[in-house]
């Protein structure tokens, strides 16, 4: 670049003296405070995790063994598992800037279709799973198809088909519920993930671990391929997106139908929990995977976080409704400090933002 | 290392990029009225306009990020029809769109190779998709080193963490390394200061010199009538004139773009 003074016109030409960098700069943020928002600009999942350990931390101290034992610290994982994988799920939704509320009814319809294909029909069970699989990821690709396709507003189209989903799960499953000894004895493979395994104290589920799993499996996908960077690069700015060349609908399609896929699964992982089908649990899904994903530190307006960030927040809750219900504490006194850590979280979120420059 | 003042109209070769008769229409407003462009090989051909005279919607149109309604534009003599930015970028046509286009919160490497990732050889990225971020890396690395725009520490900080003006550097980095054809660029330089403009320029006259036909849009005359072979001037969604920057001033040019004067006849034409 050392022609710039013979092409120069006249008015440029002290250009050749002048300093050399151009648009340098100088980290000349000096402070521990400057640091840590900058550490934690790049490394979204750290609030969570620090909240985690903590609040591990105090209750530890205030209960004793009582709450630090194995037992208790792998009971909390049992509790959060059907709410960790639904979160995943919508997750990977409000990255790409939409949001799902229909996955606690796609979950519970899942979980009845497998249930039913199976005591209605007869079919065996490893079909009727894969029917309700099916099914999850069909409700996911109507949702995604709307809003890919017909560009309708995903807040407005997960809304319908919350309730359209829902009034199907009663209409078909006629409110029964299927109870757990007729799956015990009949077809205990719908109870695989409430599986069991012992290691001294604790007591890990099959449901658990694939909550893990799948948390590390999304986490690598996000992280290292293309695929992953194009749900991100959506949900930051879906026209910039489209203008580098990303097919921005197969990208939204392909979340809301992995979504759904996964949901479907936590439906098969409900099953386990609670040892019997029934339409109506799971109501307070949407809202619980929610506030794990905005306490999990990802951004409601898409295109920040990570996904282990909302298995930290989903285990957040987890650590204090258990911790205040061994403190023998009003139940909604864990409601209240939910409330303080969702806002404590987004205005976090901000403080970080501004960080960018 | 270039021949500034052919004559455009002589042309004996045939236009490498070329649309005939485009209409976009939004809603009410004709955003493009029937218009013709041409873009010779080897050429810096400039397109000037007011504002609103539809000159970012011809590029879009040219470019794929907008389907005209009517008209069709040609490719080496080929028919092509974009439907998105991908399909022109295929066929070797990259642009830089004033907007930038860039996602803020992915690295400089991701925004650079989004849409075309480089996958890890084998195992890793046949079967777990892994991409290659080292190759990525390194790429993007020589490239801006290439152009000599910036002073990036680190090629994995987020876009939105730099400048306008490096931002600007690494979307012409990004055309610069792709585009085997046609670069398209929407005012490069409008974001940018008096050193940061002569180094855009500067690899605009580098990307001619590798024989790569340049369509600058700009609103900047003394950028234009620096490194323009020809004056694509559009108003009112057409193109009035082409004018050849030997032969008019920059006051010719603001007078036949703002309608204050009309074109003779010698400068209307290709």
């Amino acid at each position: 670049m050392a022609k710039s003074d013979s092409n120069s016109p006249v008015h440029e030409s002290s250009l050749g003296s002048a300093p050399d960098a151009v648009a340098s700069f100088e980290d000349d943020r000096a402070g521990f405070i400057k640091k840590l928002q900058h550490t934690l600009h790049l490394n979204p999942s750290m609030v969570p995790l620090i909240v985690l350990l903590l609040s591990i931390a105090v209750f530890g101290l205030l209960l004793g063994t009582r709450f630090f034992s194995p037992f208790a610290l792998t009971l909390i994982l049992q509790q959060v598992q059907i709410v960790g994988i639904i979160a995943a799920a919508q997750s990977l939704i409000i990255l790409t800037a939409g949001i799902d509320l229909s996955v606690g009814a796609t979950m519970v319809l899942s979980s009845v279709v497998m249930g039913q294909f199976t005591f209605r029909y007869g079919i065996p069970v490893p079909i009727s799973i894969v029917c309700g699989l099916l099914c999850g990821m069909l409700c996911g690709m109507i949702s995604g198809l709307l809003v890919s396709r017909v560009r309708l507003p995903p807040f407005i189209v997960t809304l319908g088909m919350w309730q359209i989903v829902l009034a199907t799960n009663f209409l078909y499953s006629k409110n029964e519920t299927i109870r757990a000894q007729d799956i015990e004895t009949q077809a205990s493979l719908l109870q695989f993930f409430g599986t069991k395994i012992t290691i001294g104290g604790a007591v890990f589920t099959y449901g658990v671990v694939f909550m893990v799993l799948l948390a590390l499996v999304l986490a690598y996908a996000l992280k290292h391929t293309a695929w992953g960077r194009h749900v991100y690069a959506v949900g930051d700015d879906k026209e910039a997106a489209e203008l580098s060349g990303v097919k921005t609908g197969r990208i939204i399609l392909s979340v809301y139908m992995l979504s759904g896929l996964i949901c479907a699964f936590a439906g098969w992982a409900l099953i386990g929990r609670l040892g019997s089908v029934s339409p109506t649990a799971g109501q307070l899904s949407n809202i619980e995977s929610i506030t794990a994903v905005v306490i999990g530190g990802i951004s409601l307006f898409g295109g920040r976080g990570s996904i282990l960030g909302t298995l930290y927040g989903a285990l957040i809750v987890g650590v204090f409704t258990l911790g205040l219900r061994l403190m023998g504490a009003d139940a909604q006194w864990t409601y209240l400090l939910i409330g303080v850590l969702i806002i404590g979280a987004v205005a976090v979120d901000q403080w970080i933002r501004r960080a960018t420059v | 290392m270039m021949q500034p003042h052919t004559q455009s109209s002589e042309h004996a070769v045939a236009p490498i990029l070329h649309a005939k008769n485009l209409v976009k229409r939004f809603g009410r407003v004709t955003a493009l009225d029937h218009c013709d462009f041409e873009l010779y090989p080897g050429e810096i051909l400039a397109v000037i306009g007011d504002n609103g005279a539809g000159k970012s919607t011809l590029i879009k149109a040219i470019s794929g990020a907008l389907v005209p309604d009517q008209g069709k534009v040609y490719l080496d003599g080929q028919e092509v029809r974009f439907t998105s930015p991908l399909d022109a970028r295929k066929q070797g046509i990259e642009t830089v769109y004033q907007q930038l286009a860039m996602s803020p919160a992915l690295s400089i490497a991701d925004n650079m190779f989004m849409g075309r990732e480089l996958r890890k050889p084998g195992f890793m990225g046949q079967v777990l998709r892994q991409l290659d971020r080292p190759a990525m890396e390194a790429f993007a690395r020589e490239k801006l080193n290439e152009l000599g725009l910036m002073t990036i520490q680190n090629i994995r900080q987020p876009v939105e963490t730099l400048s306008g003006g490096q931002r600007q550097g690494v979307a012409v980095a990004r055309a610069a390394a792709f585009g085997s054809r046609v670069i398209i660029l929407d005012e490069p330089t409008a974001a940018l200061g008096v050193k940061e403009s002569r180094r855009v320029l500067e690899l605009i006259s580098e990307v001619k010199a590798r024989g790569i036909p340049i369509v600058l849009i700009s609103h900047n005359m003394p950028h234009v009538f620096e490194v323009a072979d020809r004056i694509h001037v559009h108003r009112l969604g057409k193109r009035l004139c082409v004018l050849n920057p030997a032969d008019y001033t920059m006051s010719d040019a603001v007078a036949f773009m703002t309608g204050a004067k009309e074109p003779d006849v010698e400068a209307v034409g290709v």
